[in-house]
């Protein structure tokens, strides 16, 4: 009997929090006109989650272009396709591995902060404070950390995709010796701008909202203690993961899927 | 005031940085900068057998791209497949009674249209239609073929 209770529990528990977070976003979304009145609340949230979020996902790019590079090789040449390697390290960058890995790092690197930060900010109570003084913590502080996450994400992509092609084509044609010219051309012609690139934009931009609204919401319903910070921290990371890898599936089969 | 003006510098940084990553992804690593929609005229071609034949499939001839397939219809009547194909418009002076065959490139590779060769002093134009035409080969139908072959002929020797 205990089990079917706890059961229970857990599942309106878990209910309860979904309602929450749809709650957390509409007023996240209601608060967007903020933005155009403070901008300088967006840029300084943009240096924070997007800029800083930089030289990670320059760095993580160009090493899994790298490893691209040479895992495609040893492969592609066992069937004498070495010229193919800028198709393959391009098509599984832009399409998959690009959005994914920036999202997931992405989700370590600025979601993780962003809870610690607002669950600070709600255990010492900055947030009951402001709504003392008539501030909407919401508008204040939600909506622009939102926002700049949302756009940053596609940028960040952008530049994880960019370097990993041009880090593969470091290894391919520098170390390994693919001719450069076919390393771009089998690229250029077999890459689809709308099938391959505006769908891996559209992936980024799913996630950009996806990480930001569970970071947020994580922090925003943290329970106040040093413990409760902690654990929603864990959680952000935990589910953005799961969140991430799940709705990437879901979004490859539907853009990918009838050709 | 100059701490936040570095602030906005680089956040400036980085959106451009963003920015030209996906210009350079859009016209370095797709098709786009090939892609936009070249003039060209329409010509069909009916084939037993279309094969693998896709939309945006190859047309060449000599090897050289000549045009692209654009629409892949089935007509019920006669059994054919009809195969509307664009080609570009700089090659205005293709004779009119060209053959247009499907090949594979390589031994699994994409299927494509070849265009042979003609002679009449007529140029295919707007809606002309390619009268001589080989299907694909459809890889089961020739072993299919070729064993029945050696079948009936082993037993013809046995007679």
């Amino acid at each position: 009997m205990d089990f079917f209770q706890h059961l229970g529990k857990e599942t309106r528990g878990g209910f309860t929090k979904l309602g929450r977070g749809t709650f957390f976003l509409f007023y996240t979304l209601k608060g967007l006109f903020s933005i155009v009145v403070r901008p300088r609340l967006l840029l300084n949230q943009m240096y924070s989650v997007g800029v800083l979020s930089c030289l990670i996902i320059a760095i993580s790019g160009l090493f899994v272009g790298m490893v691209l590079g040479l895992q495609g090789y040893y492969i592609l040449s066992d069937f004498g396709a070495e010229e193919t390697l800028g198709l393959m390290v391009a098509a599984s960058l832009v399409r998959e591995l690009g959005p994914v890995v920036s999202a997931l790092l992405f989700a370590g690197r600025a979601g993780s902060a962003l809870t610690a930060e607002i669950g600070l900010m709600k255990a010492t109570e900055q947030l009951s404070g402001m709504e003392m003084m008539a501030v909407d913590p919401i508008k204040r502080i939600i909506t622009p950390r939102f926002v700049a996450g949302f756009l940053s994400m596609p940028l960040l992509v952008g530049l994880f995709s960019a370097i990993g092609v041009l880090g593969g084509q470091m290894v391919g044609s520098g170390m390994l010796g693919v001719d450069e010219g076919a390393y771009w051309s089998q690229m250029q012609a077999n890459i689809d701008f709308y099938d391959d690139i505006v769908n891996g934009f559209i992936k980024s931009l799913v996630f950009g909202f996806i990480v930001s609204w569970i970071a947020l919401f994580e922090g925003y319903d943290t329970v106040p203690t040093s413990e409760g910070v902690s654990r929603a921290t864990t959680r952000t990371v935990v589910n953005s993961a799961f969140s991430i890898l799940g709705l990437d599936f879901i979004l490859t089969a539907l853009m990918f899927g009838d050709d | 005031m100059s701490q936040s003006n570095t602030q906005d510098t680089l956040v400036g940084l980085f959106v451009a940085a963003g920015i030209a990553g996906l210009f350079f992804l859009a016209l370095q690593v797709s098709n786009l900068s090939s892609f936009t929609e070249q003039a060209g005229f329409t010509v069909t071609a009916r084939f037993e057998n279309s094969g693998g034949l896709k939309v945006k499939s190859l047309v060449s001839a000599a090897g050289v791209k000549v045009g692209q397939v654009s629409k892949i219809t089935f007509d019920p009547k006669t059994f054919d497949s009809v195969v509307e194909m664009r080609i570009f418009s700089q090659y205005d002076n293709i004779p009119s009674d060209v053959s247009a065959s499907i090949y594979t490139a390589g031994l699994l590779g994409e299927q494509y249209i070849g265009l042979g060769k003609g002679s009449s002093d007529e140029y295919l134009k707007q809606n002309s239609e390619i009268e001589f035409t080989n299907s694909a080969i459809i890889l089961e139908k020739a072993i299919s073929q070729f064993l029945f072959k050696s079948a009936e002929e082993k037993a013809e020797e046995k007679k």
